[in-house]
């Protein structure tokens, strides 16, 4: 019997653009870029030179400080660009992609081994990127021993691509997975199942597990809200998340001996030419899906509208990426829009527009315009409602503006990252950056803590 | 629609940095963002955001206020009929009104603008909308034979001192039409109390004494009925007298969510509950003087009200047990509203320093016990 936890705080944004669960096809892109900026506070130090040629699985760039945990190319082919930035940061590393090959490693069974050993094989493999700590939201340090792990198997986020759709096929992978990360914490791998889908999910199968059932709207599927419900994260204690497409990715390099970065990608958003589900792997380049994606005055985000990446028509996927959404570009004027009285085709939390009336069917092209200028805090009540935490947002905010370690420390800056306090700067009437200012309070931590 | 629009574009470099008119540019930003939603992205962070802003924000609060102000409008042709004698019609009385009231409003927009462009243009913001209700609330506050002058030195002291010293919208400690209502009472209490300010004057003519439903329960006498006073048709500071329009008001706001239901509802609660002390049904306290407005439109502004959820309860609460705690106990002052509503603006910090001082040692007791 697992745990059942319904959250009532919350809100599912009724983006329009949502991808039907049929494959449309298997794309072989011709470029894929790793990008060190996916991480948070990683120092990259590289690998690599332009025109070397790499298989799938060697490593492009390594931590710098710490230069165990490695980064793989997800594709065999040509290094054809380095990208740097201002200061001669390392932006991202683009990998022509030729050929098929892949570097093999043996096929190993995690549940006999222990820790140290484990925390080896991942890191070797170029694995160990994808398990992430909290607090903080950074790569995991193979010293530690977290309290426990969390994996959610549940994508509330707009327009995120379906868990068990994206998952079919793959249990034997997560299963893997479990195993491995089973011999890394004392405190058990907490799986997190949506419970409208628990019953028929075949991840329900899954053994070595604690399982979790949420019920509720976006952030309900977030891991962190997760472990604020099971158990949450205290100063001093560490845990570890995966996240779903990365503990299959994981599962699957330990028992097949393969380095194979491919996934699912949901192709999504209300300017999207043709919202769709492709076979594509880590890192991708969105031209490679231009068919489906738009042309124009659009934005190109990686991952899902509230936290993804702008990254351009010529970008590329993100490392944790397995969503595309496109959105229109904001950028025009509206006449006296504020004092409308109707404006129908907004979407609004509020009930200052018409659309809460308007029913769950209903779904809204939201573009990028901020639809109003930037103030201080003036209304209070709106944050707390779509936060399922015990935490009070706008103290911890101001406490990371004040950069107040003390209070941030007190007010549960160990618990958040940016993307649990995403839908805060959904619904703020303020249009506070409030993702930016959580992320430089972490940034702050982090420098301090050190 | 783009004609206006290209004028702005064309006016544009002009009101911009290094600009001949660049002295005016937070007032031409306002004008431009008042006609126009601006056609700025999010940069960072959230790709798409809530259509709501303060705007909309605030427009709903004016929204909510039209029964009230429509009603005083009236009420002032209406007391001045009834005191004077001159056996008006209903146009003609609400002509009278409008006439009373539109310099009180052209002081309040024009003077708080003036410092509001002024302080945003030093501060290099853009001007808030806040004062959109502010300057809408400020004449509905005051007795309608305020003289012009007198309004614009509290106008000013409310958007200077009250707001913008502290930073502007949102970081302002007391309510700022509130705060205007009390420099003059304090400055200028001849002018704010008594008997002889709440009917319009006539010209040449001694001002006519009526006592407000307050003033004849502070000496023992009332003999307003409750429905009168729940209607509104009797003297009184312009906007407060009609409960009726203000229940309207508050259906707005409650039912839009822009006024907290928790504290509209806690400071009734604490009304009542203290209202049982006196000698008048407790429910008049509700339907008296500037009871209502204050419950409704003032006690609920955002920025100086308790932030916490829980906060809300214990604030408006206090609100209410306070304001009819000075009617009942206080010789000096007959209303109590304006000053409770300040006092707990002033205490709205540190309630909720103990609320989410409860969620830190929850917190840490968490982090103990494992």
């Amino acid at each position: 019997m697992s745990e059942h936890i319904r959250l009532k705080k919350g809100l599912d944004i009724p983006l329009a653009g949502a991808a039907p669960a049929k494959i449309a096809e298997t794309v072989a892109p011709d470029l894929v870029a790793l990008k060190p900026t996916d991480f948070k506070a990683l120092v990259p130090k590289l690998a690599v030179k332009e025109g070397d040629s790499v298989q799938a699985g060697d490593v492009l760039f390594v931590d710098k400080m710490n230069q165990q945990v490695r980064f793989c190319s997800p594709c065999s082919g040509v290094v054809q660009q380095i990208v740097r930035g201002d200061k001669r940061k390392l932006l991202a590393v683009v990998v022509k992609v030729e050929g098929q090959q892949s570097v093999k490693f043996d096929t190993v069974d995690c549940s006999k081994l222990d820790k140290q050993a484990v925390t080896a094989i991942l890191q070797e493999r170029g694995l160990w990127p994808m398990i992430k700590q909290r607090p903080y939201g950074i790569i995991a340090n193979g010293d530690d021993t977290p309290k426990s792990i969390f994996v959610s198997a549940m994508n509330t986020a707009p327009l995120a691509p379906d868990a068990d759709f994206i998952m079919d096929g793959q249990m034997e992978n997560l299963q893997a997975g479990i195993d491995a990360l089973g011999r890394l914490t004392k405190g058990g791998v907490h799986f997190s199942l949506a419970a409208a889908k628990e019953a028929g999910s075949a991840m329900h199968d899954l053994k070595g597990v604690i399982f979790h059932t949420f019920d509720g709207p976006h952030p309900a599927g977030n891991v962190g809200v997760q472990i604020n419900h099971i158990s949450p994260i205290n100063k001093g204690e560490i845990v570890w998340t995966v996240d779903l497409v990365s503990l299959a990715a994981i599962g699957r390099c330990l028992r097949t001996g393969v380095y194979d970065m491919t996934r699912m990608v949901a192709i999504t958003g209300p300017a999207a030419k043709e919202p769709c589900y492709v076979k594509g792997v880590q890192g991708m380049s969105l031209k490679s899906i231009a068919k489906y994606t738009a042309e124009g005055n659009v934005r190109y985000v990686s991952g899902d509208a509230l936290t993804g990446e702008s990254v351009g028509a010529d970008g590329f996927l993100g490392y944790f990426d397995n969503q595309v959404t496109i959105l229109e570009e904001g950028d025009y004027y509206e006449l006296l829009g504020w004092i409308k009285p109707f404006r129908l085709k907004k979407f609004s939390f509020s009930h200052l527009y018409w659309s809460w009336l308007a029913g769950k069917k209903k779904t809204y092209n939201l573009d990028t315009n901020t639809n109003g200028g930037a103030r201080a805090f003036v209304v209070s009540d709106v944050y707390g409602k779509v936060l399922p935490m015990d935490i009070y947002p706008v103290y911890l905010l101001k406490a990371c503006l004040a950069k107040d370690i003390e209070k941030m420390e007190n007010l549960g800056i160990y618990e958040v990252i940016p993307e649990d306090l995403a839908l805060c700067e959904f619904v703020c009437p303020s249009k506070i950056e409030i993702q930016k200012i959580l992320s430089d309070g972490i940034d702050l931590m982090l420098k301090e803590m050190a | 629609m783009s004609a206006l629009r290209n004028t702005l574009d064309k006016m544009k470099p002009t009101f911009s940095k290094g600009g001949k008119l660049s002295a005016l540019g937070s007032f031409f930003d306002a004008m431009e963002t008042f006609f126009f939603v601006p056609k700025t992205v999010n940069r960072s962070g959230a790709h798409i955001k809530d259509s709501i802003d303060l705007k909309r924000t605030m427009i709903t609060v004016i929204i909510a206020l039209m029964p009230v102000f429509l009603f005083s409008i009236y009420n002032i042709g209406y007391q001045m009929n009834l005191a004077y004698g001159y056996g008006w019609g209903f146009w003609m009385i609400v002509w009278k009104g409008f006439l009373k009231i539109l310099p009180l409003y052209l002081v309040s927009y024009i003077v708080g603008l003036f410092f509001e462009c002024m302080f945003a243009q030093i501060k290099g913001e853009e001007v808030n909308e806040g004062y959109f209700v502010t300057g809408f609330l400020i004449p509905l506050i005051m007795p309608v034979n305020i003289p012009l002058w007198m309004l614009a030195i509290a106008v000013a002291f409310a958007v200077v001192i009250g707001k913008e010293v502290f930073g502007g919208t949102g970081m302002n400690i007391w309510n700022p039409a509130l705060l205007a209502r009390a420099f003059l009472f304090f400055a200028y209490p001849k002018m704010m109390s008594g008997d002889s300010v709440w009917i319009a004057h006539k010209c040449g003519v001694d001002a006519v004494s009526c006592a407000t439903p307050l003033s004849e329960m502070a000496s023992g006498n009332l003999h307003y009925s409750a429905l009168d006073m729940f209607v509104g048709l009797i003297p009184g500071s312009i906007g407060e007298t009609s409960t009726l329009c203000i229940l309207l008001g508050a259906c707005v706001l409650i039912f839009t969510g822009v006024g907290s239901w928790k504290i509209m509802l806690s400071c009734v609660a604490g009304a009542l509950l203290m209202g049982l002390l006196g000698d008048v049904p407790a429910y008049y306290q509700l339907v008296m003087g500037g009871f209502a407005f204050g419950c409704v439109f003032m006690a609920t502004d955002p920025v100086t009200s308790a932030q916490t959820e829980t906060g809300k309860w214990i604030y408006g609460f206090l609100v209410g047990a306070f304001a009819v705690l000075l009617r009942l106990f206080n010789p000096g002052y007959p209303e109590g509203m304006m000053l409770s509503i300040l006092l707990m603006n002033t205490f709205a910090p540190l309630i909720d320093h103990l609320v989410v001082g409860a969620n830190i040692r929850r917190r840490l007791r968490r982090a103990k016990t494992v």
